[in-house]
């Protein structure tokens, strides 16, 4: 009799976690032609907060279309056309009136490729901060201290925060990306394959950060490299020639996939 | 040439591993059936001589999967194919370690006559071996439904296995040897049972390969 009582309030209990974990953004029905092509086919997706968000699939597929939608970066390239609806925090980012400054201190993105400002290792922190009028220079220095924290990066290079961030390895660079990103405070980060230009223990550490940053943060990251996909993601998502093929948390969709064509593309059989 | 064909090819390698290595384990069952009905002593010592052999086929098995999860980073079916054949293998090690428990047993038994009827001793080995080779059928066809079928004969040998240690045990022997007999003859339908066993539990892994989800069939 114990058990049968038990086993549903435990039922009940995972039910009740599941459903306080708010949506992100949720996609509906959204279609992307660059010119003629096809490039995004009916995509619907929620992403939920405080989780990693992977997106894979082969080169052209539109994951990385995708990603530049989400902070309308899409709208820097000639000949777009979209149709449906993304709601970020219940707002439609894609109507008109809805300003793509306001948008971006709240999703932050980093890129393949560290591009870090050619100032100093401050000042590529503070530089945010600044442009959204904070001007207390101790306020700044905390800014610019918690961010290097949250980033890994804070023992590295405390004291030498005013060399040129160009003197920095790599992983360092890339992380201090991720660090100017944080010092807005945003509220998503979008990361476009962050690690594919770092060898592996730098690419480790930016794993290790993005599990912790989680807690704090939404995280959506377009990656080809399926190990990460599955080290580091609670949900992944496999894109194929602009359709979303299956969207599931990531242990299911690297043990057991319900497509065969996930299947065969994490196996290593086309792609 | 698919992508993976190099990959591919080792998978098969493994598989043919592991059909070798049963091949090897039911003969080793069938030897000791073979040396229990003719109380044949020279048989059973094989039995037991050769074990080492099926030992160290699980060792390469277990060794070549292992190699494989490192160089070639398998997920979903890739990854159950290794983590089954390393399941499987285990199995059939026991199957082997039972064949030669029965032949231990057949040793103990040594040219006495027998003090009681072998009764369904022959018809639950039979069904055992039957469930070996179902078993071994599904995982090289990689056929649920032959999983399923071996599964099903588990029940009979469950039952045979109880009525069988009842009629052995109820019977008081006059002597110290007739003792010794009767407790070997409980015991070769213990290790009998195991065999089915076994035989179930690698039956639940061709169906976790398969499928993806774990069933109890022993329950």
């Amino acid at each position: 009799m114990t058990i049968t009582l038990v086993s549903p309030q435990i039922e009940v209990m995972k039910m009740d976690s599941i459903q306080e974990k708010n949506i992100v953004y949720q996609t509906s029905q959204l279609n992307l032609w660059y010119g003629e092509k096809h490039a995004l086919k009916n995509i619907n997706l929620d992403i939920l907060e405080n989780e990693v968000t992977a997106i894979i699939g082969p080169s052209g597929c539109g994951k990385s279309t995708y990603l530049k939608i989400l902070n309308r970066m899409i709208e820097l390239v000639q000949g777009v056309k979209i149709t449906g609806e993304i709601l970020y925090r219940n707002r439609n980012i894609l109507d008109r009136s809805y300003q793509v400054e306001e948008l971006r201190t709240k999703v932050g993105m980093v890129f393949q490729k560290p591009n870090p400002f050619p100032k100093s290792i401050y000042e590529n922190v503070a530089y945010g901060p600044k442009i959204h009028g904070i001007r207390d220079k101790k306020v700044l220095e905390q800014i610019v201290e918690k961010s290097l924290r949250s980033a890994a990066l804070w023992d590295e290079v405390k004291d030498r925060l005013n060399q040129n961030a160009y003197s920095l390895s790599g992983g360092q660079q890339q992380r201090l990306c991720i660090a100017r990103c944080l010092a807005i405070e945003p509220d998503v980060i979008l990361m476009d394959e962050p690690t594919s230009a770092l060898d592996p223990i730098s690419t480790l550490k930016i794993e290790e950060l993005v599990k912790e940053l989680k807690k704090e943060y939404s995280i959506i990251i377009v990656t080809h490299n399926m190990q990460q996909a599955a080290r580091i993601s609670n949900k992944t998502a496999f894109f194929l020639n602009g359709e979303v093929i299956e969207f599931a948390p990531t242990s299911k969709i690297f043990s057991n996939p319900k497509d065969k064509r996930t299947e065969d593309y994490i196996t290593g059989r086309f792609g | 040439m698919s992508i993976r064909s190099h990959f591919d090819k080792n998978l098969a390698q493994l598989k043919q591993m592991l059909v070798d290595m049963a091949s090897q384990s039911e003969n080793a069952i069938k030897e000791a059936m073979f040396s229990f009905f003719n109380q044949d002593m020279k048989k059973a010592k094989q039995v037991i001589a050769r074990d080492y052999e099926i030992d160290e086929m699980e060792q390469e098995i277990h060794n070549k999967a292992l190699q494989l999860i490192t160089r070639e980073s398998p997920v979903a079916k890739d990854l159950r194919k290794i983590n089954v054949a390393i399941k499987v293998s285990s199995e059939i090690e026991r199957i082997g370690d039972m064949a030669v428990n029965i032949a231990k047993s057949v040793i103990q038994i040594g040219k006495e006559k027998p003090v009681k009827e072998f009764g369904d001793i022959l018809k639950m080995m039979e069904l055992s071996l039957d469930m070996v080779r179902d078993a071994l059928t599904a995982y090289y066809t990689e056929d649920i439904s032959i999983a399923y079928q071996c599964a099903e004969k588990d029940d009979e040998v469950d039952q045979t296995f109880g009525k069988l240690v009842q009629k052995f045990l109820s019977y008081t022997p006059q002597d110290p040897n007739g003792m010794n007999q009767i407790i070997q003859l409980a015991f070769v339908c213990r290790f009998i049972e195991r065999i089915a066993d076994h035989s179930t539990n690698i039956a639940e892994n061709v169906i976790f390969l398969e499928t993806g989800e774990r069933k109890n069939l022993n329950a």
